[in-house]
């Protein structure tokens, strides 16, 4: 019994006494060719199983291309109230690809905030922080209301009631020769109004938030 | 091995033994006639032996007590057989353009195409009768204990059929393309995106980037018509098969048969 299990655990083909076995052969021709035939049909489904999975989350990691869009001469926005401008954030999809922003000039007296000091005009994106639904500025009661679920901003776009998690987005924009413009991606604040890089809605960015909800490669700011 | 038991066919369909001291002589061209089609099917299952498959799933014994909550399952699978043709036949006529040509290509369907209204009103509806089925279907096998040993991997294969049910629903429900679909699309790719750490990553995987662009429409179209669905019919042939080969379970109050000729005596 014992010879026998020493024979086994010899790592030469010849000494395991198996038929056909070749001097210093460790793996048996047969065993080699099954091995073989696996691996090619590992490497043919590979093949094509690897390429359409990378098709198909590849814009995952696909940086999205914006642009800085004419919104208006200087005198059409003022600083109480919010004027709605139509922006094309995804051209070629037609309304699809369009959205509404609304914008009004800095007012010193309540964008005391620091990271709106270098911002000439404040432009609030319409989707809702809850689900993304588009919000509506009512101007009697001067806030933000969405028709979905009840969400309810203040002139700043923070949250006052109803489920929204933080602010609304906000589009960077800046003065060139007379006529503001308005730059096509968002960017997300928190309560506090600090700024981070676009996160969905439905998505905190206080406290551990900005940490569970990581921003993402296609969505970020270059 | 037992007989399994024979088809239940009456007695006047069944053929004549033939009498004595006729013989086998040239069968007449009305017989041959009468014997083609048993004779292709004799063909086929020469080469096949399907026809123990079909009666393995046919004629199969069911428990005492067997009523009309164990046709659920049934239906579910004819909802899901109707949806299948309907759907084909609508994606004859449906384009999944996101500038415009869905939301016309459904008009179309509706206002113009013959029974048009008709096909898509039975895929629209259809879709909803599918998940109250599968739902009813649900309920009855968790009331009667059906999930319980050895038929757990039956329920789990059903919980992934429902599931696939939802994002059948879903995606289906962009594909009209207007005001609501929009919305409602957009609001539950938002909804996906709430889960910590890879919700953003399923949010931009679903929309195809971070935006709704033209790309998420076909991407929702051929997750609607192609990979769903194939994975529902492979599954629900794994549920059958299960089925089959388990059996069916009594209902809960059906008493256990306490005659002593009937049950086994201990050694």
């Amino acid at each position: 019994m014992a010879n026998k299990r020493a024979k086994q655990k010899s790592k030469y083909t010849l000494d395991r006494g198996i038929p056909g076995a070749f001097e210093g052969e460790t793996v048996t021709r047969r065993r080699f060719m099954t091995g073989a035939a696996h691996s090619a049909g590992a490497v043919a489904a590979a093949a094509f199983t690897l390429p359409a999975l990378g098709f198909a989350v590849g814009p995952i990691f696909k940086q999205e291309r914006h642009s800085w869009e004419d919104i208006g001469p200087l005198e059409a926005f003022s600083e109480n109230n919010y004027i709605p401008v139509v922006v094309t954030i995804n051209p070629g999809v037609g309304e699809v690809g369009k959205t509404t922003a609304y914008v009004r000039k800095r007012n010193p007296a309540i964008d005391t905030d620091r990271y709106d000091s270098t911002t000439p005009y404040i432009a609030i994106s319409t989707r809702c922080a809850h689900v993304g639904c588009p919000v509506r500025w009512i101007d009697a009661a001067e806030r933000f209301v969405c028709p979905c679920h009840g969400g309810v901003y203040d002139l700043l776009g923070r949250r006052v009631s109803g489920p929204p998690v933080r602010p609304l987005d906000r589009f960077p924009t800046r003065v060139r020769a007379g006529r503001v413009q308005l730059y096509t991606g968002r960017f997300s604040v928190n309560s506090e109004l600090r700024r981070f890089s676009p996160r969905d809605p439905g998505e905190p960015l206080d406290g551990i938030g900005q940490y569970l909800y990581p921003s993402r490669p296609s969505a970020r700011i270059p | 091995m037992a007989r399994r038991p024979a088809p239940p066919l009456p007695s006047a369909l069944k053929a004549p033994p033939p009498r004595p001291g006729e013989g086998n002589g040239p069968l007449s061209p009305v017989e041959q006639a009468k014997e083609a089609g048993i004779t292709v099917v004799d063909w086929v299952d020469e080469r096949t032996s399907l026809s123990g498959a079909a009666r393995w799933l046919m004629f199969r014994k069911v428990p005492k007590g067997t009523n009309w909550y164990y046709t659920l399952g049934s239906a579910t699978l004819f909802a899901f057989l109707s949806q299948a043709v309907t759907g084909v036949f609508l994606a004859m006529f449906y384009r999944p353009d996101a500038a415009g040509g869905a939301y016309e290509s459904i008009r179309h369907i509706t206002d113009d195409v013959f029974l048009g209204q008709f096909v898509r009103g039975m895929h629209l509806w259809g879709a909803s009768v599918m998940v109250v089925l599968v739902f009813l279907h649900m309920g009855r096998t968790f009331l009667f204990g059906a999930y319980k040993y050895p038929r757990e991997l039956n329920w789990v294969i059903g919980v992934v059929l429902l599931i696939l049910t939802m994002v059948m629903a879903l995606t289906g429900y962009l594909l009209p393309f207007d005001q609501r679909a929009y919305w409602a699309t957009i609001v539950a790719n938002n909804i996906t995106a709430t889960g910590p750490l890879v919700g953003p990553y399923l949010g931009d995987f679903l929309r195809s980037g971070p935006e709704f662009t033209a790309t998420t429409l076909s991407r929702f179209y051929a997750i609607h018509m192609l990979l769903v669905p194939g994975a529902i019919a492979a599954l629900i042939g794994a549920h059958l098969y299960l089925v089959t080969k388990l059996g069916t379970t009594a209902p809960p109050w059906s008493k256990v048969d306490r005659r002593p000729e009937l049950s086994e005596t201990e050694v």
